[in-house]
């Protein structure tokens, strides 16, 4: 069977590769040109982009909004956090805490999406009852600070959060080598690859084009023999076990975890940062989160506050100014600019051509 | 004759209204089946019971002698039947040739080419132009073209021709003849007389939520009952 594919026909021109391939070559690059701490921080921001993706995959290709990727990654960040305070340093500890991490926010997420999709909740309501969920377990994590609030050795510690987990480690001679510094940059940045690429081919699948019919049309989707339960329930799981795999490495980059990273906070931003970004563009997301966080960052330094003005003042300006994101906006502008230019007919209107993801 | 679509004592009631009462109804292999009758006969009701939209009150309906009491919409797909909207449910941000490539891989291996299908509904020129973009007219024969390129047993049409010119209209009836000579069964929900007379082998009246009148073209036409009820007038 030919493989289905949003793209147009015909083989992708050297402009589309090499647009796609600069942001991965660039990220590669950047470590040799900055300091120690400069690498930790932007690990910190590819990091988040695995939630963003999630929430990318689920809201811009599935049609669901969530605002629940936070729940999954604190499910996943204290997992982690639980494995390794028992199990201790070595290598299959940590590695063991990432996979038990991904597979309890993978799990939760399946329970929680056939609840939702085989329950008949659709629209706005996910949306709520997402967020209804994050909100819970922050409140509930909140008050975890007594000291029978443990899971063997590791306590929860209540707003406090967990806190001395190990990094990941590689098995050496002696003593485990420990993941941390450019190491654990390269690491998430060839997951986030691994995990964009994976992505791609999932929607450019027969499965991708089934989920884009429920998208548009879910009754007239469900009349072409598709069932848009599982379909549904499927792009949900795949989107919280992404934004899983980020809380487990959010827990392994800071060593710690606190009930306000699913708070309601946290729980707004990767709306905001795939709706800036475009939440059809898969690889656009990955960028504008990575630059939204180290904007976030940055303007932490001079009070939390201010990130969080700008954060909302970003998105304001793009839902009115360019409703389909920021970056496909630029690039669709960009574009018309350069067919006029270059006097070179832009696609024909209507046509697929330019199809983002 | 095989019989594909029965349906036995087919009752659908919303709270006191009876809309469907007691239809029992046949489509055999092979027909262009039209169902016919005035606004509020229950026609939407009827069709929407046979696609699974609505559960009925009491009575069954059974395809290839399987019953479907209890069979999701999408199911039944799967077993062979396949539905073309009244208002055209195309998906908007998807290419002509997509809406097709997602019909043929539902359909399995055996499907029927694409470029064939683009030809045979007249769609070659529009293949890469999203479906948002398309005429109406085009638009309801991709939504025929999605219907049938899930190479279904039975293919329902609702009001296939709605807001169509006349040229259209009867560019669609050939090609609803042509997909019966392809083996195709169909059965097709319309009010325009001129088209159901260019296609249909049999007609069934629906009045009043019951079965008024069932038989050939030439014989319901006859009928003065069914002249009455239909277009209000006697002979």
């Amino acid at each position: 069977m030919d493989r289905l594919s949003f793209a147009p026909a015909g083989r992708p021109n050297a402009r589309r590769i090499l647009l796609l391939a600069a942001p991965w070559v660039l990220a590669f690059l950047l470590p040799l040109a900055a300091d120690d701490v400069t690498t930790g921080n932007l690990a910190y921001c590819l990091v988040w982009a695995f939630t963003a993706l999630g929430l990318a995959l689920m809201w811009g290709h599935g049609g669901i909004l969530s605002f629940g990727q936070t729940a999954f990654f604190g499910i996943s960040g204290y997992t982690y956090g639980i494995v390794t305070l028992n199990y201790g340093e070595a290598w299959t500890s940590s590695w063991g805490g990432l996979l038990v991490g991904l597979a309890a926010s993978i799990v939760v997420a399946f329970l929680l999406g056939y609840m939702i999709f085989y329950g008949k909740i659709r629209g706005v309501f996910i949306g709520i009852l997402t967020l209804s969920v994050t909100l819970v377990l922050e409140t509930f994590m909140a008050q975890t600070a007594g000291p029978q609030w443990a899971v063997g050795e590791a306590r929860l510690n209540g707003f406090n959060g967990m806190s001395g987990m190990p990094p990941l480690a590689v098995p050496w001679p002696g003593d485990p080598i420990f993941i941390e510094g450019n190491a654990f940059y390269y690491l998430v940045l060839a997951m986030l690859a691994i995990a964009y690429v994976l992505s791609r081919r999932m929607l450019h699948s027969p499965f991708g084009l089934s989920l884009a019919a429920i998208r548009e049309n879910p009754q007239r989707a469900e009349m072409l023999g598709i069932d848009i339960r599982k379909h549904q329930m499927l792009v949900f799981v795949a989107g919280c076990g992404l934004a899983g795999l980020s809380g487990a490495l959010y827990t392994i980059w800071g060593s710690y975890i606190t009930p306000s990273s699913m708070g309601l906070t946290a729980a707004a931003m990767p709306v905001i940062w795939v709706a800036t970004a475009g939440r059809k563009s898969l690889g656009g997301v990955i960028v504008g989160t990575a630059i939204l966080v180290w904007l976030s960052q940055s303007l932490a330094i001079y009070g939390s506050q201010y990130a969080l003005i700008l954060m909302g003042a970003i998105l304001l300006f793009v839902v009115l100014a360019a409703p389909e994101g920021l970056l496909p906006g630029v690039l669709k502008h960009a574009r018309r600019l350069g067919a006029l230019a270059g006097r070179k007919p832009a696609p024909a209107p209507g046509t697929g051509q330019g199809r983002q993801s | 004759m095989t019989t594909l679509l029965e349906t036995r004592g087919l009752t659908k009631r919303f709270g006191g209204a009876h809309v469907i009462n007691g239809i029992d109804f046949r489509i055999d292999a092979g027909e262009i089946r039209c169902v016919i009758g005035p606004n509020g006969a229950g026609k939407s009701t009827f069709f929407k019971l046979l696609t699974g939209e609505h559960r009925p009150t009491s009575g069954s309906i059974a395809f290839l002698g399987q019953d479907l009491s209890h069979v999701l919409p999408h199911r039944r797909i799967r077993m062979g039947m396949s539905i073309k909207f009244q208002i055209p449910g195309v998906f908007p941000e998807l290419t002509v040739r997509e809406h097709l490539q997602l019909g043929l891989h539902r359909a399995g291996p055996q499907a029927q080419a694409l470029e064939s299908l683009l030809e045979q509904f007249n769609l070659e020129p529009e293949a890469d132009v999203l479906a948002a973009n398309l005429s109406h007219g085009k638009k309801q024969w991709l939504e025929i073209a999605l219907a049938v390129s899930l190479r279904p047993k039975l293919l329902f049409l609702d009001e296939p021709v709605a807001g169509m010119s006349v040229e259209e209209t009867y560019a669609t009836g050939e090609l609803i003849l042509r997909l019966r000579e392809q083996g195709l069964t169909i059965m097709v929900v319309d009010h325009d007389m001129t088209f159901v007379k260019q296609i249909a082998s049999r007609v069934t009246v629906l009045h009043g939520g019951r079965l008024f009148a069932d038989g050939p073209l030439a014989e319901i036409l006859a009928r003065d009952d069914v002249a009455e009820i239909y277009l209000g007038k006697r002979k």
